[in-house]
């Protein structure tokens, strides 16, 4: 019998496969990044002091925007020709497609912040001030709490006649928490004032809450009408 | 009176379906249906379009939930728990365009548990009479072999019961009568197929019955296509 970590790895094989040959949601998010990077280095000019502390903002809300072009994609290539009816049909476990997606939408956007850091870093001359260790701490906390809950509400609004619109609807308000986490976490990093543990502990425990309660609620989203 | 199986079948039913309403919204798409379907057989579901042909096959597949009504399949009314024992194809394709055959099926073969997969994949791709070693993705297949695709993809898990959405569309007429051949020997080794269509003149002689629907409702079944046909 399919175990969920075998139908997991499976369904996270195919979605790399298909990326892989299409490169729909990488292409979209990159481009999107890079012009957020350069209008934004071209609208001010900080110093180095103040980029420390806006550039936080800065890069979460980049990543956000950028992800929900990746979330959209994730689940559009599933109802291109209804390939989601031949999941809902087989025997195979609604959380074994959740975590796959969940997986494979953590990969594009960390290979996005792998190549959009260094960018951020030139354009906006930075240097952590902080405990440099705990930024990919902090990116991977937050990135996993944009994809869980991006991934959850993508499906949610995947039959709905206007789903581009419905995702940040439903996302951005439910992320707030985390949002806020994330830019306090790497503000305090860069900056060197303040610790950020409290933040990385608050964002753990959004992961956390957020990833059983999708889990719990993705079978029902899965099987609806 | 209901319209119900052959009576002088002494098999329990493969599938009952009992008082099955389905609305969406004001529209009822299935109004009270009741038949039962004895195993091993095959039925060819007609109607005009909106006659609720594909809403019963999909309640039947358990991707649509009936809003009153209850439906058996295989002895059990949890049709989570039958459901690696169906194979459902329906009007698109249920397939990843950008994947080879092999490497779509390999997949759902997974989805099923499917012991020897490759070959198992190989085999039903061979019995629809495609090319297990076609490498270019489905998107670049004619409309005909994507149908074929997708009859291999709902074959896999080897189905006792198997749900047909329209499986000879847009398909010449040649490969149309190898499928209906393969389903008769489908039939013949004892699986159920239901098959909706509009080319009801292409399972004369390989169906065993021809159930009529008509405004969300068995109106009529029989053994005979041309006895419908002739009822004005």
């Amino acid at each position: 019998m399919s175990t969920v970590p075998s139908l997991t790895r499976a369904t996270l094989a195919k979605d790399l496969r298909l990326e892989w040959r299409s490169k729909d949601a990488i292409n979209s998010m990159l481009f999107f990044s890079l012009l957020v990077v350069v209008i934004f280095s071209f609208s001010f000019d900080p110093t180095a002091e103040e980029s420390r502390r806006i550039v936080g903002g800065l890069v979460w809300v980049a990543f956000l925007f950028a992800a929900v072009v990746a979330l959209n994609q994730t689940w559009a290539r599933e109802i291109r020709n209804q390939v989601l009816d031949a999941y809902r049909v087989s025997p195979a476990p609604a959380n074994a497609l959740f975590l796959a997606k969940v997986l494979g939408n953590f990969i594009f956007v960390t290979v996005l912040q792998a190549l959009m850091t260094p960018l951020f870093i030139v354009f906006y001359n930075l240097r952590a001030l902080g405990p440099a260790y705990q930024l990919p701490i902090v990116a991977a906390l937050g990135t996993w709490a944009l994809v869980v809950n991006g991934t959850f509400f993508a499906a949610m609004s995947l039959r709905t006649r206007s789903r581009e619109i419905m995702l940040p609807l439903l996302l951005f308000p439910i992320s707030i928490p985390a949002l806020l986490a994330m830019v306090e976490a790497t503000g305090a990093i860069l900056t060197g004032e303040f610790s950020a543990k409290f933040w990385i502990v608050l964002l753990a425990a959004y992961d956390v809450v957020f990833t059983i309660a999708s889990l719990f609620l993705f079978g029902f989203v899965l099987q609806a009408e | 009176m209901l319209p119900v199986g052959d009576p002088s079948s002494t098999l329990c039913p493969a599938v009952i379906v009992t008082d099955l309403v389905k609305q969406f919204g004001r529209f009822a798409a299935l109004r009270g249906v009741t038949a039962e379907f004895a195993p091993g057989r095959l039925y060819a579901i007609l109607g005009d379009n909106g006659a609720g042909k594909t809403t019963l096959l999909r309640a039947l597949a358990g991707l649509t939930p009936p809003t009153r009504g209850i439906i058996s399949m295989l002895g059990t009314t949890d049709l989570r728990s039958v459901c690696g024992q169906v194979g459902y194809m329906a009007h698109p394709s249920l397939l990843y365009d950008e994947m080879s055959g092999m490497e779509n099926l390999g997949y759902f073969a997974r989805l099923y548990d499917v012991s020897n997969k490759d070959q198992r994949c190989a085999e039903v791709i061979g019995a629809v009479k495609l090319d297990p070693s076609l490498t270019r993705p489905v998107g670049q297949y004619s409309q005909g072999m994507r149908q074929r695709m997708s009859l291999a993809r709902a074959l896999l898990n080897d189905p006792k019961i198997l749900l047909l959405d329209e499986p000879f569309s847009n398909v010449d007429l040649r490969s149309a009568r190898e499928m209906v051949s393969l389903l008769t020997g489908l039939r013949d080794a004892g699986k159920t197929i239901f098959v909706v269509t509009h080319q009801a003149s292409l399972l004369e002689g390989a169906a065993d019955e021809f159930v009529w629907m008509e405004s969300g409702q068995i109106v009529s079944r029989s053994s005979d296509l041309a006895a419908r046909l002739e009822t004005p």
